[in-house]
């Protein structure tokens, strides 16, 4: 049995002026220990996606369709309490800006203490207060800080102090919402290669959410490419580098810039995300696709088992191709 | 700056701004209408009587010399340790010192605005919170109408209405006076009934006392609460959709914790400087409270002195008013820094 | 021009207005429901003398007697109508609440241009004394200045005025501010616009929409501290129907149980302010959609 299994999940965001189908029957699994990378434009409904793992996706969505399983449990048929104790103990969920995810008016040291004895109550304060210290350490921060305020840390250490209080009771996935966006590119290698040494050390499964695909392709195992609420791809890491299939994926890819090319054209996809309120009919991309055919702009592409646990939602790759009808 | 620095400097932004404060007053009651006295007898006074009253009031001075007095009459220290008041004139009606009248008018003033704040600040927050947690619901529209209607109630209609149901109709509550009158008033130690009766441990006095101050603050306390009720509403929905919020639902903490320990202890700044500000508009609705429950504190003093046409007392009224403003919005700010450790550093 | 014609040209372009206003939401809503209450008691306090069942000022009936039938909301202690006390009572708070909004606007809203444009020492002078005043608790300033200058409807309205300029000059100031180091306007500088042309034409335009805000709520305010002043005895002492002096003779019948006496001038007061409120907050909501989701 996996350890995270995602079936048919649709995520919509009624508003006033029409729904936003933000995800869109997304299907994944994940074992343990395994890391899945998420890549994708802002809007693509990655983030989203993220959020409903732990049944936090903000007013006004709502989760209308499908099943997420952790080990045995199914998480959208628990009561709200029973979501508490999933919550920063099975699952852990790193944000995006450091700088607004820790408390202002807490500090530090109090944020560990808080969480340790909200999942295991019988854990004396001198006890927690000893973890929060030792995770300190080992997160590379001076434990004399406990008792410092979050407005006294660097962006870098605060985005430490975040995932060290994401990872403090063990979970067994930890789901990182562009973890290192808000931060200078020297200290997101630093943040990155913790995670993974975190990892190494207590074996949990991560989902890293990211809008740049480089940093995916060298951290995760497995890859998902969102566009527009949909999956387009799933493989394997290295199977997406080598052979990428869907368009998208394609311009995606082609626009990482190499660092040892010479006179190097920056490429970029053409035309702009589009509208979740009124999105393209049939295939979302087909606006932005040097491929598209009639088919493409009525109806939409299925998702295509393309071998190799490979998975494109395109029309080039179904049995009859984009041509027919 | 450490918390004591930032104290040293905002008590001494204080004086020149009561040196503002003290001046507008004199200029509004002594230099603009002219002569108060004249005023006082509605200018058809027996000259000599007018002359002998300018005299023992010290108002025959020249302008200046007055000032110099009403500055004098505030700081010094000799006067009042000799009398427990300071020096805030006499009254035109009967030559008594307004400083002592005021005084022992003071502290059933100051018991009203105190329990007063609490019940609108109680009171608003909770709504407030509620509202927010239930957005645009049913309740979130009522309690937010509610808060507009409080705000348009007078405040002496509400005392009135309150005195008809409970102390008529139902004979409940009593319905003026500070505690009743069988009973002798505990010993003073702050002037405040209710402390000054559980100092004694004299646990009948202390019900008396509060069973006297229930619908006066209860009607002063439920017209202030609608402003707290909007801005911790507002606050509440805008610090909700913050991160470290949703951060820390995130972290499988219950929901009260997240109401009251992050979104609330985040949003409380703002409504606590609001407090402050709302200080003076209590102040003004007591007045009002006071006249109406004949409660016996500064506002109703002020209603009284105007029926006489007490000029020099009512002045000495606005001062101390104007005084306990500025003592409030001091020990505000004093507060907001000890809670916001940013606003130090 | 016929009664249909005329209806349609006034109707109109009413009709699209109120309900683009009423699309809005409660804020649209708010306005129009304040608008409507307050149209009502201008409308019923104007030709209330001529509908009136009987003179409001004489002693038609027995002394506090309940509501009947002749007599719909009971008489007070002098043996007047209540109704027609009513009906009439509202012309003195209007007056007061108008002029005293008007002579705020008057003073209140150049000040606050001319200060926060000039800025410098002069500007910062200015923002300490009117914080000084603004500071102050409003009914106490009131009394200070009623006290001063006795009855009347001129000089209540004064009183009320003084406490009330203060909330013209911040919030005009606080506009100004904000404008004035944009581009558009160093560019109407460059171009060579004087001083004044700058502040009427490009400033002036863009602060109105928070005047209206401000206007409103302090029509609410000084209709309610008008009330308390004449609760407290500061009031007018001319002989006409007044929901505040009904409120205040009222109370001393209270002990008798006679509740109709100051319920319904109480009741008035409150529709009154309470229009101007939603009028007030309606606005402020529309203009600064803050929590727009």
């Amino acid at each position: 049995m996996s350890l995270l299994e995602v079936n048919s999940l649709t995520v919509d965001y009624p508003t006033s002026r029409g729904t936003v189908h933000a995800v869109e029957d997304v299907s994944f699994s994940l074992e343990k220990g395994e890391t899945l990378g998420l890549a994708g434009e802002s809007g693509s409904g990655k983030s989203t996606l993220g959020l409903s793992i732990i049944r936090l996706v903000p007013y006004p969505g709502v989760i209308v369709k499908g099943r997420i399983k952790i080990g045995e449990t199914d998480i959208l048929k628990l009561p709200e309490h029973g979501m508490l104790s999933i919550r920063g103990r099975r699952i852990a969920y790193v944000f995006q800006d450091p700088m607004t995810s820790l408390n202002p008016v807490k500090r530090i040291g109090a944020h560990f203490v808080e969480l340790i004895r909200t999942h295991e109550p019988n854990t004396s304060r001198e006890e927690a207060f000893q973890r929060a210290k030792d995770m300190l350490k080992n997160l590379g921060i001076l434990p004399e800080r406990i008792n410092d305020y979050p407005h006294q840390f660097s962006g870098g250490m605060r985005q430490r102090i975040m995932i060290g209080l994401a990872i403090a009771l063990n979970p067994d996935l930890v789901v990182a919402d562009e973890p290192t966006t808000a931060l200078d590119v020297i200290v997101q290698a630093k943040i990155l290669d913790l995670l993974e040494s975190l990892r190494e050390i207590y074996g949990m499964a991560l989902i890293l959410i990211s809008h740049d695909l480089s940093i995916i392709l060298e951290r995760c195992n497995k890859i998902i490419v969102m566009y527009a609420g949909h999956m387009v791809e799933y493989a394997n890491s290295t199977e997406l580098h080598k052979s990428p299939k869907h368009p998208y994926t394609q311009g995606l890819l082609q626009s990482i810039p190499n660092i040892e090319l010479a006179d190097q054209k920056l490429s970029a996809i053409p035309g702009s995300p589009p509208n979740m309120l009124d999105p393209p009919k049939g295939c979302r991309f087909w606006p932005r696709c040097p491929y598209a055919k009639k088919k493409c702009s009525s109806k939409e592409p299925p998702l295509i088992d393309v071998g190799n646990n490979h998975f494109v939602r395109c029309f080039l790759y179904s049995e009859k191709g984009a041509n027919s009808e | 700056m450490g918390l004591r620095s930032y104290i040293i400097t905002r008590i001494l932004l204080t004086i020149p701004t009561l040196l503002l404060l003290l001046s507008m007053v004199f200029i509004i009651m002594r230099v603009l209408p002219g002569d108060p006295v004249a005023l006082h007898f509605e200018r058809r006074g027996d000259p000599k009587q007018m002359e002998e009253m300018r005299r023992i009031l010290g108002l025959d001075k020249p302008l200046w010399a007055q000032y110099m007095d009403y500055l004098w009459g505030l700081v010094d220290i000799g006067y009042y340790l000799e009398h427990g008041y300071p020096n805030l004139g006499k009254s035109m009606q009967t030559f008594e010192d307004v400083g002592g009248q005021i005084f022992s008018a003071f502290p059933a003033t100051l018991e009203l605005a105190i329990y007063s704040m609490i019940i609108a600040s109680v009171i608003g927050i909770l709504l407030g919170v509620i509202s927010s947690k239930s957005y645009n619901s049913f309740i979130d529209h009522l309690i937010r109408g509610s808060g507009i209607v409080t705000y348009a109630v007078p405040v002496f209609f509400l005392g009135i209405i309150f005195q008809l149901i409970f102390g008529v109709y139902l004979g409940w509550l009593p319905t003026g006076q500070r505690i009743s009158p069988n009973i002798s008033p505990p010993a003073t130690i702050t002037g405040l009934y209710t402390i000054d009766s559980l100092l004694e441990g004299n646990f009948p006095k202390f019900f008396e006392s509060l069973r006297a101050l229930i619908l006066p603050s209860l009607t002063l306390g439920i017209i202030l609460s609608g402003i707290f009720v909007r801005l911790t509403r507002t606050n509440m929905l805008e610090t909700l959709r913050l991160d470290f919020v949703t951060a820390a639902r995130a972290r499988g903490l219950k929901e009260s914790t997240v109401t009251y320990g992050y979104a609330l202890r985040n949003a409380f700044l703002p409504i606590l400087t609001m407090m402050g500000l709302q200080f003076a508009m209590l102040l003004s609705g007591a007045i009002l409270t006071e006249t109406t429950f004949s409660w016996p504190g500064l506002g109703r003093y002020i209603y009284q002195r105007i029926s006489f046409r007490d000029y020099t007392a009512i002045q000495g009224a606005v001062v101390m008013f104007g005084l306990f403003v500025t003592l409030v919005s001091l020990v505000v700010d004093i507060l907001y820094a000890y809670f916001d450790p940013r606003i130090r550093l | 021009m016929s009664k249909a014609e005329t209806k349609r040209r006034i109707l109109g372009p009413l009709i699209p207005r109120l309900t683009s206003l009423a699309k809005k939401g409660p804020s649209g809503w708010m306005v129009i429901i304040g608008t409507i209450i307050v149209l009502a008691l201008v409308i019923m306090t104007a030709i209330g003398p001529w509908v009136t069942p009987h003179d409001p000022t004489k002693y038609h009936g027995p002394i506090r007697t309940p509501p009947s039938l002749q007599f719909p909301m009971g008489t007070n202690h002098l043996g007047q109508d209540m109704l027609s006390r009513i009906l009439c009572g509202g012309s003195l708070m209007l007056q007061v609440s108008a002029l005293s909004v008007l002579v705020c606007f008057l003073i209140g809203v150049p000040i606050g241009l001319f200060s926060s444009y000039i800025g410098g020492i002069f500007d910062r002078t200015m923002s300490l004394v009117i914080d000084a005043i603004y500071a102050f608790p409003g009914l106490v300033i009131a009394i200070a200045v009623a006290a001063m200058l006795g009855t009347g409807v001129v000089n209540m309205a004064l009183s009320i005025a003084v406490v009330y300029i203060p909330s013209y000059f911040r919030i005009v100031r606080s506009q100004v501010l904000s404008i004035k180091e944009l581009t558009y306007i160093e560019a109407a500088r460059a171009a060579g616009a004087k001083w004044h042309t700058i502040l009427l034409r490009y400033i002036f335009p863009n602060v109105i929409p928070s005047i209206v805000v401000v206007a409103s709520i302090n029509f609410a305010d000084a209709v309610l501290t008008a009330a308390g002043l004449t609760f407290i005895g500061l009031g007018v002492t001319i002989d006409i129907p007044d929901w505040g002096w009904d409120l205040t003779s009222g109370r001393a019948l209270i002990a008798s149980g006679a509740w109709w006496v100051i319920t319904f001038p109480g009741l008035m007061i409150i529709l009154l302010a309470l229009g101007f409120t939603l009028i007030g907050d309606g606005l402020s909501e529309l203009l600064n959609p803050k929590l727009q989701r």
